[in-house]
């Protein structure tokens, strides 16, 4: 019996039985890897009181893609985890900033590598870990550090998501993935954290042997959904970022 | 700020900095005056440099028409790939970190203190704050170098005995450079190694924050060229 294919026709259809209170990952760091077709899709889809994890809630760059501060936007959000609730230049100021310190929506603040821990940990059956970063600041206020070898680390705990949005470059049927520079970013660790991880792929989907096993950077078995960004202007695609202003 | 403040300029302070690094080292630039960093000639000396999203190896950015949109650093440059460059996703690039192997790490801030902590996630009576990788970074690389300009735009020190905002990491800077000149923080001061030219020992210590000493063998800030 062949492997039935995860290929989905449309970006609706893949993110359809997202229900209210869902926990979603979105991959992608600046704009590569980011899944701004499905984040459109879940823009119209509706779904309430979700938890979105990812780097950042973005809004920082121009032009403006679809980001998870457009959901807190539109009213779907409680909580958000990530490692920016703010822009690093004091300067900028991120649409989400004003719907966090109103109160309208929760935000959790993660380093960036802690949050990527949190994932693989969870994609990988361990329950939390210790590391050395945030020790001795705010963050670590009131909770559980131990010292192993002379050195003080913090506890952390798994991130597990019920489902990931993430953006690959091909994909076979069975969703065996292929990233392009920097799209890979936090992809295949969102990938293995998720129950339901949907793919939005750059290339038509392969028949299966079509990628050399050798060569996929995210295994099919972390994968569920696979979706193919049709062009511009239908599909949304990378654009070049333009310079902001000082 | 522009560079029309006292001392050096923002790419003389990169450059300096810049100095430090060693053939073979991998370096991580944060965003900011760090990425100037990667401006300075630093002749046959060669390094790696890391991004926390997971590119290794990259150069410089990409002229404009022949940039790949899927290579950004971590400053979302549209940057290129050195031969010998190489990809991992995330919780490789962190585990880059914080296995230790990541030889220095350049770093903006608001604050350092003489004891080696620096603030530069949360601004004073701000909700929340921008981390990225800068925890991670700080608390694991061998090297965590901060450029910053010496004063605030109230002329408030930013060299300070003990930092009044929120701390990035406890103890880890090891080398400052500012507008004014290169120092180390001490743990009961900080030491000027290096003057910035038309700057005097004096209007450094006034500017500064707890306890400045000058070192015996105090030389101008080396300039590029």
């Amino acid at each position: 019996m062949a492997l039935k294919s995860k290929e989905v026709g449309s970006f609706r259809e893949a993110i359809a039985d997202i229900p209210d209170g869902a926990t979603i990952g979105f991959g992608g760091f600046a704009m590569p890897g980011v899944a701004f077709n499905l984040i459109k899709a879940l823009l119209d889809q509706g779904a309430k009181r979700l938890t979105l994890v990812g780097n950042t809630t973005g809004g920082a760059q121009v032009p403006r893609m679809p980001d998870m501060g457009m959901l807190v936007e539109n009213g779907q959000v409680a909580k958000v985890i990530c490692a920016f609730t703010a822009a690093t230049r004091p300067t900028d100021v991120l649409p989400f900033t004003k719907y966090y310190e109103s109160g309208e929506c929760d935000a959790e603040l993660v380093p960036q590598g802690t949050l990527a821990e949190r994932l693989r940990a969870a994609g990988a059956g361990i329950p939390a870990f210790y590391t050395p970063t945030a020790v001795g600041t705010e963050l670590a206020q009131g909770r559980e550090t131990r010292v192993f070898n002379g050195r003080e680390y913090l506890l952390e705990h798994a991130l597990p998501l019920d489902y990931a949005f993430i953006r690959a470059r091909r994909s076979d049927t069975f969703g065996n993935l292929q990233f392009h520079r920097a799209q890979r970013n936090f992809n295949p660790v969102m990938a293995t954290a998720a129950r339901v991880t949907v793919v939005e792929v750059d290339e038509p989907v392969l028949p299966l042997g079509a990628i050399d096993p050798d060569q996929v950077h995210c295994s099919g078995i972390f994968v569920h959904r696979v979706v193919q960004v049709p062009p511009e202007p239908e599909g949304l695609w990378p654009t070049r970022r333009q310079e902001r202003r000082r | 700020m522009s560079d029309a403040v006292k001392g050096l300029t923002r790419q003389q302070m990169a450059d300096r900095m810049a100095f430090e690094f060693r053939d073979g080292w991998i370096v991580n630039l944060g965003v900011g005056i760090p990425t100037m960093c990667s401006n300075t000639d630093l002749g046959d000396v060669d390094f790696i440099y890391h991004s926390e999203n997971g590119i290794i190896g990259y150069g410089p950015v990409a002229p404009v028409g022949e940039e790949d949109l899927n290579l950004v650093n971590a400053g979302g440059q549209n940057v290129t790939m050195k031969p010998g460059g190489s990809v991992v996703h995330h919780a490789d690039s962190f585990a880059i970190i914080r296995g230790g192997h990541i030889d220095a790490t350049v770093m903006g801030a608001y604050e350092v203190s003489m004891g080696g902590d620096f603030a530069n996630w949360k601004l004073k009576g701000q909700k929340g704050g921008g981390i990225g990788g800068a925890m991670d970074l700080a608390a694991c690389a061998k090297r965590v170098f901060i450029i910053l300009e010496h004063v605030t735009r109230r002329n408030e020190p930013r060299l300070v005995e003990k930092c009044a905002l929120p701390i990035t990491a406890r103890g880890v800077v090891t080398l400052i450079s500012t507008n004014y000149g290169l120092f180390e923080p001490t743990g009961t001061g900080f030491l000027l190694r290096e003057i910035a030219p038309g700057l005097t020992v004096d209007e450094i210590r006034a500017t500064t924050g707890g306890v400045l000493t000058v070192a015996d063998d105090l030389k101008p800030v080396k300039l590029a060229g």
